[in-house]
C-alpha cells in the first residue's frame, strides 16, 4: 500500500509546477506543497464531490496524520465543510450529494460496503458549523452519545463522562447548576460549546470541527484551543477555521482551499511564512476579495 | 340608487380622492419628498380612508336597521284588527306582506289592505334609498374635503393609515371569536330550555337513553329517558377504537415517508394516502356496513362469539381507516420540520437511523404530532355517517366493541329528523347533546395547545 502512495507522491511531485496560477484551469491543476505524508491517519486520493450537477470539490488529494491538527482554510463557500463531512460520511444523508474518489482511515477504505457509516461516525466525531443541540436538557445533549454506545455502565459513570465533557469544553461552570434545563435556551456561544462536549463525550479517534469557535469570546476561544491541544495528544483534529491567526496557533499543518479545489498545503509555519501558491499568499496576508 | 352602485360610486370616489390625496401632498413637498413625514401614497390612502370609511359606515348601519324602521312604519298604517293579533299571528301577516313586496303574489285574491301594506312597504323603502344616497354622498365629499385640507407635510398620514390597518386586523382576528360565540350562546339557549325541563343531574348521569316523548298528551307509553352516558360511552368506545388503528398506522405511514422513503416513493405514496382522506364518509360507511361488519360476524362466528351485525368494532376499525391521513399527514408535517441539523447531530455522534428518528426526531416532533393526534381525536368523535351506518342507532350501555352502540352525533340526527315540535324535549336535547360535544371537543383542544405549549418551552 505505502509503495502505490509513494510512487503517487513521486509522479505528483515530479508534475507539480510550483508556485505557477493553476487553479484556473477545470482539470488537471496540481496542489502545492506536501498533501502527502508518511503514515497517514487519512488518506483522500482524487476525490471529487457533487451535489446533484453541480462539482463542489475537484480532485483533492490530501494526507492528514497521527496525533496532529490541520486546518482547513480558504474564503466562503470554497468547499471547506464539504471535504469535511466527507471524512465521516455525513454527506451520504444529502439527497443528490455524491463523492467519488478514495478515502482511507487507517488504510481501510471508508466508501466501501464493509465500512458501517455508524461505527465509522463513533469514531469520526464531529462539531458543526451551526450549534446543533438536541431539543433536550444539556444534560441529555452529552449523555446522548455515550448511552447509544454504552459507554457508561452506571449513572454515576454517566455524570461523569458528562461532567468532565463540559468542563473540557469550558461550560461546565456555567451550566452546573442546570443542567436538566433545556439546551435550547443557552446562548449561541454556550450552545457551540455545548455540542464540542457532545461530541467528545464518545471520544472519537478523529474529531472533525467546523468553525467550532466562530461565535465564541476570545476566553472561551482559548478554553477550546487547549482543548484541541489536549486532544491531539491522543488524536486527529481537522479543524476549519476562518481565523489566521487560530490557524497558526491550533494547527501543525495547513490546507487553504480555493473554489472547490485544494490549492496548496504544508506545514503550518511554513504557509503562513512563506506561501508558495499566489492564491494563498493573497488569502493569508488579507488580499483576497 | 340601489345599495350596491352606491357602493361602486363610493369606491370610485375613494380612488380619485387617493390621486387628491397624493397630489397635494407631492405639490405640498414642493419637490422634495423628504420634506413630507410620510410618503405621499400614505397621504392618498388617509385622505382616501376619509373619504370612503365614514360614508360606508352610515351605509351599512342603514342597511342593517332600515327594514326594521320601515315595518314598524307600515304595521302601524296596518287595520286596528290586524295590530292587535297575537305575535305569531302578526308575523304571518308580515311575512304576506314580504312576499307581495317580492312580486309572489300566490294564485288567491289579495287582501286589499294587504296590498296597501305592501305599496307602503315599497313606497318607503324607495324614499328610503333616496335619502341614503343624498346623505351617503353629502358625507363623503365632506370628508373627502376635511382630510384634503388636512394634507401638509407635517402631518403623520402613515401613522393614521396603519392605525386604520391595525384596527381592520383586530377586527377580523376577533370576528371568527364572535362567531364562535354566537353559535355558543344560540345553542347554549336552546339547551338551557332543555335542562328546564329536564334535570341537568338526570342528562349527565342517565344511564338510559330512549328519547320517545308522548307527542299527544293521551298517548300512552314512551316516557323519555334522558341519559347521555351510553352516548357517550358509545362515543368513547368507537373514538378509541378508531385511534387504536390509525394512531400506530398514521405514525409508522409517516415515519416510512418522512425519513426512510426515496423522494420519488414519496412524491407517489403521499397523494395516494391522501386520496383516501378525500373518499366521502358515506362511502365509507358502505364499506363497513357491507364489507367489515358480515366479515366481523363470520369471524365472530367461527371464534364462537357473538357479534351482532352492527357493531363497534365495524365502525371504528373503518373510522380507524378513515382517519389515517389525517394523522400520517399531520405527522409528516411535523416530522419534516425536525431541522435536518438536528439528525446530522445525532448521525454525527454516530446514531443508527433508528436512533436518530426515536431519540431525536420524534421527541422534536411530539408537539406537533401530539395535536395532529388530538385534533383526529375530534375529527372521530364528530364523524356521524360511519357510525349510522356501521354501528346502529341503540344506545346501550356497553364497553363491549361487539355489540351495536350509537354516539352523540347520531342521536343529534335521529332527534331532529322527523317531524316534531319545535320546544319538545326530544328535539332540545339535540341541543344538550351539541352543546356536550362542543364542551368536550372545546376541551380536547384546550388539552391539545397545553401539550404543544409545554413542549415548546422546554423545547425552543
Ligand atoms: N447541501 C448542499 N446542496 C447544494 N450545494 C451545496 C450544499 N452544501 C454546500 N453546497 C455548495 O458547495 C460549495 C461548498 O460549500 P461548503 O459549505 O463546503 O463551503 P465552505 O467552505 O464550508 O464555506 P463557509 O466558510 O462559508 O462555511 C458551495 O458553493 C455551496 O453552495
Ligand atoms: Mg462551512
Amino acid at each position: 500500500m505505502s509503495t502505490i502512495m509513494n510512487t503517487v507522491e513521486e509522479f505528483v511531485e515530479t508534475m507539480e509546477p510550483q508556485g505557477k496560477s493553476v487553479a484556473d484551469s477545470e482539470q488537471g491543476y496540481h496542489t502545492v506543497g506536501e498533501f502527502s505524508i508518511a503514515e497517514p491517519r487519512i488518506s483522500c486520493r482524487h476525490v471529487n464531490v457533487f451535489y446533484g450537477e453541480k462539482q463542489a470539490l475537484f480532485d483533492i488529494n490530501l494526507d492528514i496524520g497521527q496525533r496532529q491538527v490541520i486546518a482547513l482554510i480558504g474564503p466562503s463557500g470554497c468547499g471547506k465543510s464539504t471535504f469535511l463531512r466527507c471524512l465521516n460520511r455525513m454527506n451520504d444523508i444529502i439527497e443528490g450529494c455524491r463523492v467519488e474518489g478514495k478515502i482511507q482511515l487507517d488504510n481501510q477504505d471508508i466508501y466501501s460496503k464493509d465500512m458501517d457509516p455508524v461505527i465509522l461516525r463513533a469514531r469520526v466525531g464531529m462539531v458543526f458549523q451551526k450549534p446543533n443541540p438536541f431539543p433536550k436538557s444539556i444534560y441529555d445533549n452529552v449523555a446522548y452519545g455515550p448511552r447509544i454506545h454504552g459507554l457508561a455502565s452506571n449513572r454515576t459513570e454517566l455524570d461523569e463522562i458528562v461532567e468532565t465533557s463540559l468542563k473540557r469544553a469550558g461550560l461546565w461552570k456555567e451550566v452546573r447548576d442546570r443542567l436538566d434545563h433545556p439546551a435550547t435556551g443557552l446562548s449561541g456561544g454556550q450552545q457551540q460549546r455545548l455540542c464540542i462536549a457532545r461530541a467528545i463525550a464518545v471520544e472519537p479517534e478523529v474529531v472533525l470541527m467546523d468553525e467550532p469557535c466562530s461565535a465564541l469570546d476570545p476566553i472561551a476561544t482559548a478554553t477550546i484551543e487547549q482543548l484541541i491541544d489536549e486532544l491531539r495528544e491522543r488524536y486527529t483534529i481537522v479543524i476549519v477555521t476562518h481565523s489566521m491567526q487560530q490557524a497558526a496557533r491550533v494547527s501543525q499543518r495547513t490546507a487553504y482551499f480555493h473554489l472547490g479545489k485544494l490549492i496548496e498545503v504544508g506545514q503550518t509555519s511554513r504557509i503562513f511564512t512563506n506561501p508558495r501558491h499566489p492564491l494563498t499568499e493573497d488569502y493569508i496576508t488579507g488580499r483576497f476579495g | 340608487m340601489q345599495p350596491d352602485t352606491l357602493i361602486w360610486i363610493l369606491l370610485a370616489l375613494s380612488a380619485l380622492a387617493f390621486y387628491l390625496g397624493r397630489n397635494r401632498a407631492i405639490q405640498a413637498s414642493s419637490g422634495h419628498i423628504r420634506n413630507l413625514h410620510s410618503l405621499p401614497t400614505y397621504y392618498g390612502y388617509f385622505v382616501a380612508l376619509w373619504c370612503g370609511l365614514p360614508a360606508l359606515v352610515i351605509l351599512c348601519l342603514w342597511l342593517l336597521f332600515d327594514d326594521k324602521l320601515i315595518l314598524q312604519m307600515v304595521i302601524s298604517q296596518l287595520p286596528e284588527s290586524w295590530r292587535n293579533l297575537p305575535e305569531d299571528q302578526l308575523s304571518l301577516i308580515i311575512n304576506q306582506i314580504h312576499n307581495l313586496v317580492a312580486g309572489e303574489t300566490g294564485r288567491q285574491e289579495v287582501d286589499p289592505a294587504l296590498q296597501r301594506a305592501a305599496d307602503h312597504y315599497r313606497q318607503l323603502k324607495a324614499i328610503g334609498y333616496q335619502a341614503l344616497t343624498v346623505l351617503v354622498l353629502v358625507i363623503a365629499t365632506a370628508s373627502l374635503t376635511y382630510g384634503y385640507r388636512h394634507v401638509s407635510p407635517q402631518m403623520r398620514a402613515r401613522n393614521s393609515v396603519e392605525k386604520v390597518v391595525r384596527f381592520t386586523l383586530i377586527l377580523s382576528s376577533t370576528l371568527a371569536i364572535f362567531v364562535t360565540i354566537g353559535i355558543v350562546l344560540s345553542v347554549l339557549f336552546e339547551a338551557v330550555r332543555f335542562f328546564s325541563k329536564i334535570p341537568v343531574t338526570e342528562f349527565l348521569f342517565g344511564l338510559k337513553w330512549s328519547p320517545q316523548m308522548a307527542i299527544r298528551a293521551d298517548q300512552v307509553g314512551a316516557s323519555g329517558a334522558f341519559g347521555f352516558i351510553p352516548l357517550l360511552t358509545g362515543t368513547l368506545l368507537i373514538s378509541a377504537i378508531a385511534m387504536a388503528v390509525a394512531t400506530p398506522i398514521g405514525l409508522l405511514a409517516a415515519i416510512y415517508l418522512s425519513e426512510y422513503a426515496k423522494s420519488r416513493t414519496r412524491s407517489i405514496v403521499k397523494p395516494l394516502l391522501e386520496v383516501l382522506a378525500g373518499v366521502p364518509t358515506v362511502v365509507y360507511g358502505f364499506f363497513a356496513a357491507l364489507v367489515v361488519a358480515p366479515l366481523l360476524r363470520d369471524f365472530g362466528i367461527e371464534l364462537g362469539l357473538k357479534v351482532s351485525a352492527e357493531s363497534a368494532l365495524a365502525a371504528g376499525l373503518v373510522m380507524g381507516v378513515m382517519i389515517i391521513p389525517f394523522v400520517s399527514s399531520l405527522t409528516d408535517d411535523a416530522l419534516t420540520a425536525v431541522p435536518r441539523s438536528l439528525r446530522e447531530g445525532a448521525y454525527g455522534l454516530g446514531a443508527t437511523q433508528a436512533e436518530t428518528i426515536t431519540g431525536v426526531v420524534l421527541p422534536a416532533a411530539l408537539p406537533g404530532i401530539v395535536s395532529g393526534l388530538l385534533l383526529a381525536v375530534s375529527r372521530a368523535i364528530g364523524e356521524t355517517m360511519i357510525v349510522v351506518m356501521a354501528a346502529g342507532m341503540t344506545a346501550k350501555l356497553t364497553l363491549n366493541p361487539l355489540e351495536s352502540v350509537t354516539t352523540i352525533t347520531v342521536q343529534i340526527v335521529a332527534l331532529l329528523v322527523g317531524d316534531q315540535e319545535f320546544d319538545s324535549p326530544k328535539t332540545l336535547a339535540a341541543f344538550a347533546l351539541g352543546l356536550t360535544l362542543f364542551l368536550i371537543t372545546l376541551a380536547l383542544n384546550l388539552v391539545a395547545l397545553h401539550v404543544v405549549r409545554k413542549f415548546r418551552e422546554q423545547y425552543e
